[in-house]
């Protein structure tokens, strides 16, 4: 779906985007992680060729971009840094230009797409307010109502949930499950953990400029061959653990083997009550904290 | 694209408002000319006004004169110079490239919707200004019998005038178009509308300056002011072509170096708005 390869993108000295190959596979929710200023961006950008790259290459469907980005673009959705608007016109209106402006827009069914867009993302009882009067979240939701008019087979999607309440991320994360149920491919760029973590099943992570790590996302929080226990009496078990035992926190052990059952039998047996189990998986938090450096909108003077 | 583009135009408030207010101004004119009957003595003043006294469907080519210096030119200016920077500046232009639109056709769209404005604009003042002044200043009958005085003082008659009337549109129009074209240039450039429109205003005002300025005569007749308000020599007897031809030419080689500019730079441009 979308491979890039040794992707380089510097602005004058500064180099955005660092030899990047990204490699998204057609029915991925790809989750595309970065801090602020990381390169995100940048990289959306030249995917949808509005950035041109200084160096490296990229392929949507199969097709260079940006050199056959008209043949390619129509199959893709897209959002990006949040969503842009007429603010003087309606919603309804608003997409019907858009729909208009671009290649393959039929005039006779423009309406219904319009309305089954709007309906998708919730806002089909909106009437004809101007976008000016749109809350924040039913803006972000007007730009997904843009992204989906084409019925993109690959949705790019740039911080999706932004401005959106609990209810309305909830709703969002049902739509793009059920659209990727129905074959369409999705690339989400977030600065958000917990929406990749529980939306992707597969994960990239930029970290200033440079892609540290790309795999699946249960790859990732594959059991660490550690379980985690919580006794009664942790003394004991220390003692009939003796030498597994790798850390201790208060009533909370972490024990050397991936076991669980085979752990607990050993307590039980030797009259040790177990209230907690588990086998230990790291957070992806835990994760990409391991693989990258501080925030890159740190900015601290270099030490000698 | 250009369909929509027409539709963005016609759709918004602010292209009537202009059009309000550059019809103001000469509007204004017409009836303080009416009430009062005063023309500025021959030679100073707006050019046609002390004609208009006579016979008002000349007020037309005097409105197109009173708004050509400033109003006109601003308004063109704020049209064409929000035409890229304003979509950068509402984050659109990214979705309309993605949609995607082509970047040449884009902006050829956005020109067309500048030059329907600017054709508009200067239709829309020479139509007002020939209502009002056959409705309240001269409002003899122009029939043949009683023909209109050109500048040179022979007699045109009502066919004449009106070719010529047409052809001053039609001059005041290329004419705006380069003002058009460099504010489209430097709206590629910035993201920011404003400053687009500002900077076209001062490439003339710079302009109109150097025209005053006698250590500059041999750059004079290259700049692009210089012949604005040659279409005066259409209304003499027999028509002065030779400054209405310079200012033409002048025009159409500021407009083909402009928008190759603004062609060159947008097609190769990294939109990061």
């Amino acid at each position: 779906m979308i491979v890039t390869h040794q992707l380089t993108k510097k602005f004058g000295s500064l180099v955005a985007v660092d030899q990047v190959d990204l490699d998204v596979q057609a029915g991925d929710i790809y989750g595309f992680l970065g801090a602020n200023g990381s390169g995100k961006t940048t990289t959306v950008r030249m995917l949808l060729g509005l950035v041109l790259a200084t160096a490296g290459s990229i392929e949507l469907f199969g097709q260079p971009i940006p050199a056959r980005r008209h043949q390619v673009l129509p199959r893709v959705g897209a959002l990006i840094e949040g969503p842009a608007w007429y603010g003087h016109l309606p919603g309804a209106t608003n997409l019907s230009l858009f729909d208009a402006s671009g290649p393959n827009a039929g005039r006779r069914s423009r309406r219904t797409r319009v309305d089954d867009a709007l309906a998708q993302v919730g806002l089909s009882g909106v009437g004809r307010r101007p976008v000016k009067a749109y809350s924040l979240g039913m803006r972000q939701r007007l730009g997904l109502a843009g992204a989906l008019l084409r019925e993109p087979e690959l949705l790019i999607l740039d911080e999706p949930t932004n401005g959106l309440d609990p209810q309305g991320i909830h709703e969002i994360r049902d739509l793009l499950l059920g659209l990727n149920a129905r074959g369409t491919t999705v690339f989400l760029s977030s600065h958000l953990l917990a929406e990749i973590e529980q939306l992707c099943t597969r994960v990239g992570v930029l970290d200033k400029g440079r892609l540290v790590l790309q795999e699946p996302l249960a790859a990732l929080r594959a059991p660490t061959g550690r379980t985690i226990v919580r006794t009664a009496d942790p003394d004991a078990a220390v003692r009939l653990l003796d030498g597994r035992v790798l850390g201790r926190q208060g009533d909370r052990l972490l024990i050397d083997g991936e076991n669980p059952a085979q752990i607990n039998a050993l307590l039980v047996a030797a009259g040790v009550a177990v209230h907690e189990l588990a086998a230990e998986r790291l957070s992806l938090e835990q994760v990409i904290l391991q693989r990258t450096s501080a925030g890159s909108d740190r900015v601290m003077a270099p030490t000698s | 694209m250009i369909a929509v583009e027409l539709r963005k135009l016609t759709r918004r408030p602010r292209t009537w408002v202009t059009l309000l207010m550059l019809n103001l101004l000469p509007a204004v004119v017409a009836v303080l000319l009416a009430i009062t009957n005063v023309g500025p003595r021959p030679g100073q003043g707006p050019a046609f006004l002390s004609a208009v006294l006579s016979n008002g469907s000349l007020f037309s080519v005097a409105a197109l004169a009173i708004v050509l210096p400033l109003f006109l030119p601003v308004a063109v200016a704020v049209i064409a110079g929000d035409s890229v920077a304003g979509e950068a500046q509402a984050g659109t232009l990214r979705y309309l490239l993605v949609r995607p639109v082509g970047r040449t056709r884009l902006l050829v769209a956005k020109l067309v919707s500048v030059l329907a404005f600017v054709l508009l604009a200067v239709v829309s003042v020479s139509a007002v200004g020939f209502v009002l002044g056959t409705a309240l200043l001269g409002n003899e009958p122009v029939t043949a019998q009683t023909s209109v005085i050109s500048i040179s003082g022979s007699l045109l008659s009502p066919s004449q005038i009106v070719v010529r009337i047409l052809l001053a549109i039609g001059y005041v129009a290329l004419s705006m178009l380069a003002v058009a074209a460099m504010a489209v240039l430097l709206s590629t450039f910035t993201d920011s509308p404003l400053s687009a429109a500002l900077g076209a205003l001062a490439f003339l005002i710079g302009s109109s300056l150097l025209l005053t300025l006698d250590a500059a005569r041999s750059i004079q007749p290259y700049l692009p002011t210089r012949y604005w308000l040659s279409f005066i020599d259409l209304f003499r007897d027999p028509i002065l072509w030779r400054n209405v031809e310079r200012g033409v030419g002048i025009q159409l080689v500021y407009l083909a170096v402009l928008l190759g500019a603004a062609w060159a730079n947008f097609s190769t441009k990294d939109i990061t708005s």
